[in-house]
């Protein structure tokens, strides 16, 4: 194959904008299973279900997909923190979160799944936007702003989630749960109540992740399972609960798949996040940037 | 009961199920059974690593899909009977999951659990890229309708169906043998607290090796002569997350401490399953499954055999 230097510097741009997606898509779990060790593989099913929400609205108000995930942030919180307080009374509290906690978010996964398959079928969903079609170039580079406006949202979002973590008081109680949750109840604070708001931000994340998903690509409802590989080989591969390597891990993973998907073809695509997460495991399992 | 004791029995119950559907002569029953027969192995298969090491497999289609398509790879190099095929399909599953194992089961049990969710995603990216095994579009595996052994000539169905009420036979024996053996013992072990159980010089990685390979092995048994039973593989009905969810929700809902849970499991959701897909529709059909496993990880965390003790020892007590 010839391999031209514009092809190969389009598809790291490209690459890049997806990766900056992809830290959206994983900033909820690198709360959710980074910081408070909860397995959430659920989480796909709740960024698909905001992806719905936003195809929902969208076409038939016409409102813009990321206003409408951003007015749905507090609908994810508290589902989030109804789905922690389940979590918490039925598996942590009596040490069972190994087992069934795990087949409990594998049975939210799948209902959210199937019942969205029984509510807007199989078929491709697509929204409308003013962004999406046109793109800028730069020169040699081409970037579509389909890509480029979710990858500047995501960015928004991660640097914000970041300085709540490490700047607001709340932020800092999350870093101590995540620490030490012992001390912190000796310390008189509920650690409960700081994961379940935790959790809940992780799950108000989905909404804004789902509208980008939905942006980028038609989704339908099996969609988010192709995510789960891929988040959670991004969150191990950045450390777990580091939001700095989230992010990196997020831009590298994207784009090492699209120079796969460029020159092998995108059905192999799916196979690199799988590689890498069981080369990390195998060989660094506190990620590239773990403690 | 002994082993010899309890094999002889389950066969017995085997051979009279054979007998009650060769008595009723409907195909339709051969068709039924076997899928919830093949619901029966994936269970205690899953129960064998899940159930008794407290290890959660997400990866069940994935070991079902291996055995299959081995089938459908020797079936184009060179027809082989379907027995030897179940064994080649259990040595690759198993291997596999060997494998698996190994990369990931010195770790803590949620990155094992990630790991065999995203197996599924790479060995169906695998399969449909490969074309000699029928790539996206599927194979063809065409049977004749009858087969000739030892002179007698049997229909297909039955013949696949006495062979998965065989395999159901064994893995349930297996099962049973492993809850009452000294490797029984070490799971459990394991399950209830590994920290202790390696301290007090239980071989961890090596027994959770052991139920990887034997978990995966059977996974594969089931999987290998599913080519011939659907007669057209696409890796779209080999990969179904049905195989996944099922052989979870089967011995979670039945109960996961012991062989008779996911047999319960089975035999309850596969008949509701077959019931349903027919009379409703198979997604609705899958909704039930999952806001049943849902529901009894809340509220019945034993399963449907840990509430019938429950009300035993009660009914004892008072």
């Amino acid at each position: 194959m010839d391999i031209s230097a514009d092809l190969v510097i389009n598809a790291i741009v490209a690459g890049l904008l997806l990766g900056g997606f992809y830290a959206a898509v994983t900033a909820g779990v690198s709360i959710s299973f980074g910081m408070l060790g909860i397995v959430n593989i659920a989480h796909p099913a709740f960024i698909i279900l905001g992806s719905y929400i936003v195809y929902f609205v969208n076409i038939n108000l016409g409102v813009d997909p990321i206003v409408v995930s951003i007015v749905a942030l507090p609908v994810f919180y508290a589902l989030g923190a109804l789905v922690y307080q389940v979590y918490y009374l039925s598996f942590e509290k009596r040490g069972q979160e190994s087992l069934r906690g795990l087949a409990f978010f594998f049975g939210l996964l799948f209902v959210t799944e199937v019942s969205l398959i029984l509510v807007f079928g199989v078929d491709y969903r697509y929204v409308k936007a003013a962004y999406i079609g046109p793109s800028i170039h730069i020169g040699l580079i081409d970037m579509p702003l389909r890509m480029l406006v979710p990858c500047v949202t995501a960015l928004t979002l991660f640097g914000a989630i970041e300085l709540f973590v490490t700047r607001s008081f709340l932020g800092r109680a999350i870093m101590a749960v995540s620490q030490d949750q012992l001390a912190l109840e000796l310390m008189a604070a509920d650690p409960i109540r700081v994961k379940r708001v935790a959790f809940g931000l992780s799950i108000a994340t989905a909404s804004i992740a789902g509208a980008l998903l939905v942006i980028i690509q038609p989704i339908e409802p099996s969609v988010g399972r192709d995510y789960i590989g891929r988040v959670f080989a991004i969150c191990v591969l950045g450390g777990l609960g580091s939001m700095p390597g989230t992010l990196i891990a997020a831009m590298l993973l994207g784009v090492i798949e699209n120079l796969t998907s460029t020159f092998y073809g995108p059905s192999w695509a799916p196979a690199v996040a799988f590689g890498f997460l069981l080369l990390t495991l195998a060989f660094r399992p506190a990620g590239l940037f773990g403690r | 009961m002994g082993v010899v004791k309890f094999s002889t029995a389950a066969i017995g119950v085997g051979l009279l199920v054979l007998a009650f559907a060769h008595w009723l002569k409907l195909d339709y029953f051969y068709f039924a059974g076997y899928t919830i027969l093949q619901f029966i192995v994936l269970a205690t298969a899953w129960n064998i690593l899940g159930g008794y090491c407290g290890y959660v497999n997400f990866g069940s289609a994935a070991f079902f899909a291996l055995g299959a398509y081995s089938t459908v790879f020797l079936h184009k190099l060179y027809p082989l009977p379907i027995p030897v095929l179940i064994v080649i399909g259990a040595v690759v599953s198993g291997m596999v999951g060997l494998g698996m194992g190994y990369l990931t089961l010195r770790l803590r049990g949620a990155f094992f659990a990630i790991a065999t969710l995203a197996l599924a995603v790479v060995l169906q990216t695998l399969v449909v890229n490969w074309e000699y095994v029928g790539g996206s579009r599927g194979a063809y595996i065409v049977s004749s309708d009858t087969i000739d052994i030892a002179g007698i000539q049997i229909n297909y169905i039955e013949y696949l169906f006495v062979l998965m009420l065989a395999l159901a036979v064994i893995a349930l024996a297996t099962a049973r043998t492993i809850e009452r053996s000294q490797l029984g013992f070490g799971f459990a072990a394991i399950r209830d607290d590994e920290l202790a159980a390696e301290t007090s010089g239980v071989p961890t990685l090596r027994l959770k090796l052991i139920a990887t390979a034997l978990s995966g092995a059977f996974m594969g048994m089931a999987g290998a002569p599913f080519p011939y039973y659907i007669s057209y593989l696409q890796p779209a009905s080999a990969f179904g997350l049905e195989y996944t969810v099922n052989s979870i929700a089967m011995p979670m809902i039945g109960g996961t401490t012991s062989w008779i849970g996911p047999l319960v499991g089975a035999v309850l959701l596969g008949t509701l399953q077959q019931y349903a897909t027919v009379t409703i529709s198979s997604a609705v059909n899958l909704l039930i499954v999952g806001l049943m496993l849902v529901g009894f990880v809340i509220v019945a965390p034993n399963g449907l055999v840990g509430l019938v003790q429950e009300r035993l020892c009660a009914r004892r007590g008072s």
